[in-house]
């Protein structure tokens, strides 16, 4: 007896170890996985350290990096994508973040009324393509057609209005705003479904213990949301250092005026496919792709190894 | 009742099958092209007038948009989807295909001799020798004034720089006209129709422009700052917020008739046309009475022939065609505004389009200065001549600035062939 029950514990421990249908169902996803992102992501990689030097595709190190880095004009035009690229991301964190959490903790209000018709019209914009949106805010921001100097002479404030994405100094604030704009759903929806993942015990309590309104909101539910708005946090920045298709419709691909709304994305853009007369550069377009991929991979660590780590997580 | 129905749509369908075999024993060629406004002219004027005297070959037209044409056509190409024949870019985006091996070489084609030098330098190699595309066409920079405004507001044609700007005082002090309908939003504006408009009167035409190629000018010469300074003066005679206004807007206000005058290139008297405006056209205004005048006529399109392609017999069939006068004539007058390349004169009906090329008998005329080798490097000279004349207009950079990182940008990979 022993032994046959041993028998049949070797045989089935022999039979057991594989498990193919983890490779079955892994697969799909690897093999689609490694074929539109990794292997891309490794040929883009790849072609950073190649150029060509006399007509012939060669090996050439950290050329690239030092054209980049070194050359005037380059290292011009990348750190102003760069620092553009900086004010674009703060301008989301300083604005559409806030909001974002303002209207989920608006529309979590027990008793609102119509808070289902407010949460789709907030979160309508997302869905909509950025060509539309692009299209859209350039009509109204227009000077010659707009609505919006037409609205602001209604109130008397016409001398206020300026064609903002014409001018250096306000065209990437206006840009910006439109993104937020767009984008303004995400971090409302994402807040909106933790709040509503606080147990009523720990509102109750809170309450018999004295906290209500927005000190409620800041000392019980705002601590409680954290982690949720640590990955809002790190969703924006990836969004935006690849950002590139608003920009591009509202201010096409020279990023005018003067450059004043490049940001890597569209100088990634014009590098690699090149513009009118300017001929495509892969070597280098492939080099500031590198470089952007290095630039959020940096932030994703210091987020996952500096931030969330830390941030506490109640289990309730 | 059902059962006959059936039977007869079997049939009907059997007998379309048929037609369709035959049908495919047919050439078809593909033409690829950015010209997507141009679809209807080439679909009811161009082809039907072709397949009739060439049974056994069918031509379609296949355009996409302008902004992604290049790209779009590059990639075809690689992947060898592309159409038969393609419409050519001027200059080094043509060059390039072609040596890649990607474009025909087409020098020994017999309606080549009908075609000047200076026609097939857009579409040749640098030293001349080869030459891989059928030139088409060109366009001529000027401006399109709206008759009617200027009669409301008492002014004449201006002959000369001082006396335009007294035209724009006049209109702009009218009050009912904007003087000018141009924007810098898209940039291409300020340097295409604005810079490259006006600017060969200051630069002498071929003549400027050959010398900045061999490194005997400089875009600092007073030559090619002289017009940034003229355009920085446009600025007061722009629309309001004319630094959002963008192409299609100056368009539209032009065409509503809110504007006066219209930088234009030639390529704008169709669309213009069908507007219902009484429209005139004179060329850039010469410094002083007397001077001689120079336009851009830039070589604009031209047609090659895709190396790739599995019929070239027929292909060249075709282009033999675009290149003999039945062709000039036909295009020329169906697309009033882009000018044929064809040595053999074209009688043009079109009044306007007329007007614009009678100048090519009175002006010298030169191609667009950053288009031929200029352009190679990085920086691209011709995409930092669009964000700096929108920077003089805009006034963020003096004309002398403006024209010092033109030319720094250029010095820094150009090296003139001493």
């Amino acid at each position: 007896m022993t032994d046959l029950a041993s028998e049949q514990g070797t045989e089935a421990a022999r039979r057991r170890p594989r498990r193919w249908h983890i490779l079955v169902f892994l697969a799909p996803a690897v093999i689609i996985y490694t074929a539109v992102m990794i292997l891309p992501l490794i040929e883009t990689l790849r072609q950073s350290f190649f150029n060509v030097v006399g007509g012939e595709h060669v090996f050439v190190g950290f050329a690239n990096f030092a054209t980049l880095f070194g050359d005037p004009r380059w290292a011009a035009d990348f750190w102003n994508a760069l620092r553009n690229n900086f004010v674009f991301f703060l301008i989301h964190m300083a604005v559409q973040n806030p909001i974002g959490i303002a209207l989920a903790a608006l529309l979590s209000l027990p008793g609102l009324r119509f808070a289902a018709f407010y949460r789709t019209a907030f979160f309508l914009p997302t869905l909509l393509s950025f060509v539309i949106v692009g299209f859209i805010w350039k009509l109204i921001l227009s000077p010659i057609w707009g609505v919006a100097p037409w609205l602001m002479d209604l109130v008397g404030m016409k001398a206020l209005f300026a064609p903002w994405l014409g001018k250096p100094g306000s065209a990437l604030v206006a840009v910006s705003l439109v993104s937020v704009w767009q984008f303004i759903g995400i971090p409302m929806m994402l807040i909106y479904a933790a709040l509503l993942n606080i147990p009523e015990e720990v509102i109750e309590a809170a309450e018999i213990d004295g906290i209500t309104g927005w000190g409620q909101f800041f000392k019980i539910k705002l601590p409680l949301v954290l982690p949720a708005i640590g990955i809002i946090s790190i969703l924006t920045f990836v969004g935006n250092f690849n950002a590139f298709d608003l920009v591009y419709t509202m201010q096409g691909a020279l990023a005018g005026p003067d450059k004043a709304t490049d940001i890597l994305g569209t100088f990634l853009y014009r590098t690699f496919f090149g513009f009118q007369l300017q001929l495509g550069d892969q070597p280098m377009g492939a080099t500031i792709a590198t470089i952007m991929f290095l630039i959020i991979l940096t932030g994703v660590c210091i987020y996952l190894f500096g931030v969330q780590r830390r941030i506490r997580r109640y289990q309730f | 009742m059902y059962r006959t129905t059936l039977q007869g749509i079997l049939l009907a369908s059997s007998i379309l099958a048929g037609v369709g075999t035959a049908m495919a024993a047919d050439v078809t060629l593909n033409i690829e092209s950015w010209r997507n406004d141009d679809l209807q002219i080439w679909q009811e004027k161009i082809i039907p007038a072709f397949e009739a005297k060439h049974p056994g070959i069918k031509v379609t037209f296949s355009p996409s948009a302008p902004t992604e044409y290049n790209a779009a056509l590059n990639a075809k190409l690689d992947a060898g989807s592309a159409g038969d024949l393609v419409a050519c870019r001027p200059f080094d985006t043509s060059l390039q295909l072609f040596e890649k091996g990607k474009l025909e070489d087409l020098t020994g084609l017999e309606g080549m001799k009908n075609f000047s030098d200076v026609a097939k330098a857009a579409w040749s190699t640098d030293d001349g020798a080869k030459t891989f595309c059928v030139p088409m066409a060109s366009v001529i920079h000027g401006f399109i004034y709206n008759k009617e405004a200027f009669e409301k507001v008492g002014v004449e044609v201006p002959k000369t720089v001082d006396q335009f700007f007294a035209v724009l005082d006049k209109i702009k002090a009218d009050g009912t006209y904007i003087p000018l309908a141009m924007g810098t939003k898209d940039m291409w504006e300020a340097a295409t129709m604005a810079y490259q408009n006006i600017g060969p009167t200051y630069w002498k035409g071929e003549e400027g422009r050959k010398a900045l190629i061999a490194g005997t000018e400089k875009l600092t010469d007073e030559g090619w700052v002289e017009p940034f300074r003229v355009l920085a003066k446009w600025k007061p005679y722009l629309g309001d917020g004319f630094e959002a206004q963008t192409y299609p807007d100056s368009q539209n206000l032009f065409t509503l008739g809110r504007a006066a005058i219209y930088p234009a290139g030639s390529w704008e008297i169709s669309p213009f046309s069908s507007a219902g405006l009484q429209l005139g056209a004179f060329p850039p205004p010469v410094v002083k009475e007397g001077d001689t005048c120079y336009i851009s006529d830039h070589n604009d399109i031209a047609m090659g022939l895709n190396a790739a392609s599995a019929h070239k017999e027929e292909a060249k069939v075709f282009l033999e065609w675009v290149a003999s006068p039945e062709f000039a004539s036909i295009y020329s007058n169906a697309l009033p505004g882009f000018f044929s390349l064809n040595s053999t004169p074209v009688e043009i009906t079109d009044p306007l389009a007329k007007e614009f090329v009678s100048w090519r008998e009175t002006c010298k005329p030169t191609i667009r200065s950053t288009y031929q080798i200029l352009s190679r490097g990085t920086p691209n000279l011709e995409n930092e001549t669009w964000t700096e004349s929108a920077n003089v207009i805009n006034g963020t950079d003096t004309p002398e600035v403006a024209a010092k990182k033109l030319q720094d940008g250029l010095d820094s990979w150009y090296k003139p062939a001493k």
